[in-house]
């Protein structure tokens, strides 16, 4: 994690979807960046807004109903929120491949894994057909499926969990993407199969240095992968640190429960820490902490002014106006 | 966790609840326009068990281990194949229906699926109430009482009764589960992955509530999970079941201590732990392949297709349940060969929350 130039600055996302009910707001203002060869872990509950922000990099939400308000994301020099379509999709699935949660809804019944994975390299590359194959088996055999030649013709149906995953992340470094979104990769397989992906992927980096992306729920998942974690509550980051001193040295109040509030396999006696009450409803901007009801550690300008993401310390920034470690308000109130 | 026992061995001479002998559950396989039966699922292929009264026992295992139908089984949602399954004495694969209605407001289950398993077209009220109407308990305004007692013992107000499924959130419902689950207080409930479907931060309120409720109620368990995490915070001891077996049971300490059996040992390492420092430096054991058919089990030991250390034997011989030490049975033949290694070094946590913490209201 030296000084590097980042290849996907974020600035300002917002996102909102426009329901019967009312509007949705999903994304509330996400600014970050992502250096090359970074893994950036992404956490947050559902609803915190964690996938509509990555979807939205691309423009992979639905319009309508969904609807990009405003930002700007540079990737490469372009931004890929005012990107014509045509020059949008040469990114996607090109120089940004996207992993998603569930392998079987994401991929074609009807089509063989080969025709699948060849299918991008035939739009994105200039590779002949016997050069595409070849690429499709080299793929395989990368991450790791046995028989990859027999393996091409195979559909969807016939392979297990773990390996329509495998399918998805060869589909995905197909065309060496700069940067790699994986969306959950790991959370419809069982805990084995979800360690044989991790294991995957930890390789892959070291081989081919792509930029990860990995959105999870499961803080335990990006401990050992991530480099630098993004916290995510109510369509806004609200902590963002390096892997190690976010766990060690939580400076949200939100972090902070959220690891009291998992059990570990190497902890017992701990007494788990409720976060009391339920996720905001994003039916109205946030004007004030959206975790102000939740916090432990509320006071009167919690409630009137929504913190805005600051570093605190060298590459820790966290929105919230109380200093944890001092136990006091911050930036003097 | 007050309520928790000293985890006891079994055999000892401690109160036994429920009872598992060799039960199994097989699904016929039915093909061709006359139905004929070409094949059985073996869902559960002979498993045993003691639950003790007062205890959690924290079953584990992955999709299609066949956790879920021993719990079915066991309440006589579904009939077993073959085997027998005893609450307090009382044989309940052969039972007379009449006298196991009269058993079955003291043995309850919680689903996994709170949006599922509640009846949307039913207030809250008559969901929780639905039980004791069922079983002619507490009449007119005692059942009413009942049910605010109920919600209240689970975090809900009395407001809530005459409102629907929908407009609660995940956790809510599953505390109305859980209400209707203990309504005619039982002493017996499966949990059958009752945290499974909620987000992390409610997990840990529902997993609280059902410690408490334990403590309160004097209630057994049957906690049904693949969150191995979790179990190790909630049971006493852990059963662990791959395709349709027990591979091992111990207590928790045990088990995550000391596994035995080598697919414990994998399991255990296959789950990451919040802290990057012991990440770095796990030695992980990765499994090749993925689980096998139950419509079409490996001869001899069920994991032998998977397991680092399988050899000859493995193949040709179902390894016998045998009890390694006191209360600590497994289903290995070279289960004394396994190294002695715990997954993760166990660190005894705090007592309490960090004290800067200001504690839950």
């Amino acid at each position: 994690m030296t000084a590097q130039s980042p290849i996907l600055e974020v600035k300002n996302l917002e996102t909102q979807f426009h329901t019967q009910d009312g509007t949705v707001h999903a994304v509330n203002g996400v600014s970050f960046d992502l250096n090359s060869g970074e893994f950036l872990g992404v956490v947050g509950e559902s609803g915190s807004g964690k996938s509509v922000t990555m979807m939205s990099l691309l423009r992979l939400i639905p319009m309508p109903p969904g609807k990009i308000v405003a930002g700007q994301a540079m990737f490469e020099g372009r931004d890929l929120l005012t990107l014509e379509l045509e020059d949008l999709r040469t990114v996607r699935g090109g120089r940004i491949g996207f992993i998603f949660q569930d392998p079987l809804t994401s991929l074609n019944p009807v089509l063989t894994i080969g025709f699948q994975i060849m299918e991008s390299l035939h739009i994105h590359t200039k590779l002949s057909e016997e050069k595409r194959e070849a690429r499709a088996i080299e793929l395989l055999q990368l991450v790791g499926i046995p028989g990859a030649k027999k393996r091409l013709e195979s559909y969807p149906h016939e392979l297990s969990g773990g390996m329509r995953q495998r399918v998805m992340i060869a589909m995905s470094l197909a065309c060496s993407p700069r940067v790699i979104i994986a969306d959950e990769p790991t959370t419809a397989l069982d805990v084995t199969i979800q360690a044989q992906i991790i294991e995957i992927i930890r390789d892959l980096r070291e081989k081919l240095g792509t930029a990860v992306i990995w959105i999870t729920h499961d803080l335990g998942v990006i401990a050992g992968l991530a480099d630098r974690v993004l916290v995510m509550y109510g369509g806004l980051i609200v902590e963002e640190a390096p892997v190690g001193e976010l766990y060690a040295n939580p400076q949200h109040p939100y972090t902070e429960g959220l690891l009291g509030s998992i059990p570990r396999l190497d902890q017992k006696g701990m007494q788990l820490i409720n976060i009391k009450g339920q996720p905001p409803s994003l039916y109205q901007k946030p004007d004030s902490c959206p975790f102000a009801p939740r916090c432990p550690y509320v006071f009167d300008r919690c409630r009137e002014e929504n913190p805005p993401l600051l570093e605190v310390k060298m590459g820790h920034s966290t929105a919230c106006w109380w200093d944890m470690d001092n136990q006091r308000p911050r930036y003097g109130s | 966790m007050a309520a928790k026992t000293a985890p006891t061995a079994p055999g000892a001479n401690s109160d036994v609840l429920v009872s598992v002998k060799d039960m199994k559950k097989h699904f016929p396989i039915m093909q061709g326009v006359f139905r004929r039966q070409v094949g059985a699922v073996k869902a559960v292929d002979g498993v045993s068990f003691d639950i003790h009264r007062g205890e959690t026992l924290g079953l584990v295992g992955e999709s299609g281990s066949g956790k879920s139908t021993t719990g079915r089984v066991i309440l006589q949602l579904i009939k077993a194949t073959e085997g027998s399954v005893t609450f307090e004495g009382n044989e309940l694969t052969t039972i007379d229906p009449e006298k196991l209605r009269k058993l079955r407001p003291r043995m309850q289950m919680v689903f996994q699926d709170p949006h599922a398993s509640l009846n949307p077209r039913m207030t809250v009220g008559s969901i929780i109430s639905e039980p004791l109407r069922e079983h002619n308990q507490a009449k007119g305004d005692d059942r009413e009482q009942r049910v605010f007692e109920l919600l209240s013992l689970v975090g809900l107000a009395p407001k809530h009764a005459n409102r629907y499924p929908h407009e609660f959130s995940g956790g809510q419902r599953q505390r109305i589960g859980i209400a209707r689950a203990i309504a005619l207080n039982p002493d017996f409930i499966v949990c059958d992955e009752p945290i499974a479907a909620l987000d992390v931060s409610i997990q840990a309120q529902v997993v609280n509530l059902l410690e408490n409720l334990q403590g309160v109620l004097n209630l057994t368990y049957l906690f049904i999970s693949h969150d191995l995490s979790m179990v190790r915070h909630i049971a006493d001891r852990v059963a662990v079941m791959y395709l349709g077996r027990i591979m091992e049971l111990t207590t928790v300490d045990r088990l995550y201590n000391h596994p035995q059996h080598p697919y414990t040992q994998a399991l255990l390492s296959a789950v990451p732990v919040p802290d990057p420092q012991i990440e770095a430096v796990r030695k992980r054991v990765i499994l090749e392949g993925d689980i096998p058919s139950p419509a079409n089990p490996p001869p001899g030991c069920p994991f032998n297709t998977r397991c680092p250390m399988a050899q000859k034997r493995c193949v040709e011989e179902v390894p016998e349940w045998r009890q390694l030490r006191t209360g600590h049975w497994v289903a290995c033949h070279f289960a004394e060969d396994t190294p002695d290694v715990a997954a993760v070094e166990t660190v005894d946590g705090a007592e309490d929350p960090p004290s800067h913490l200001p504690s839950a209201p």
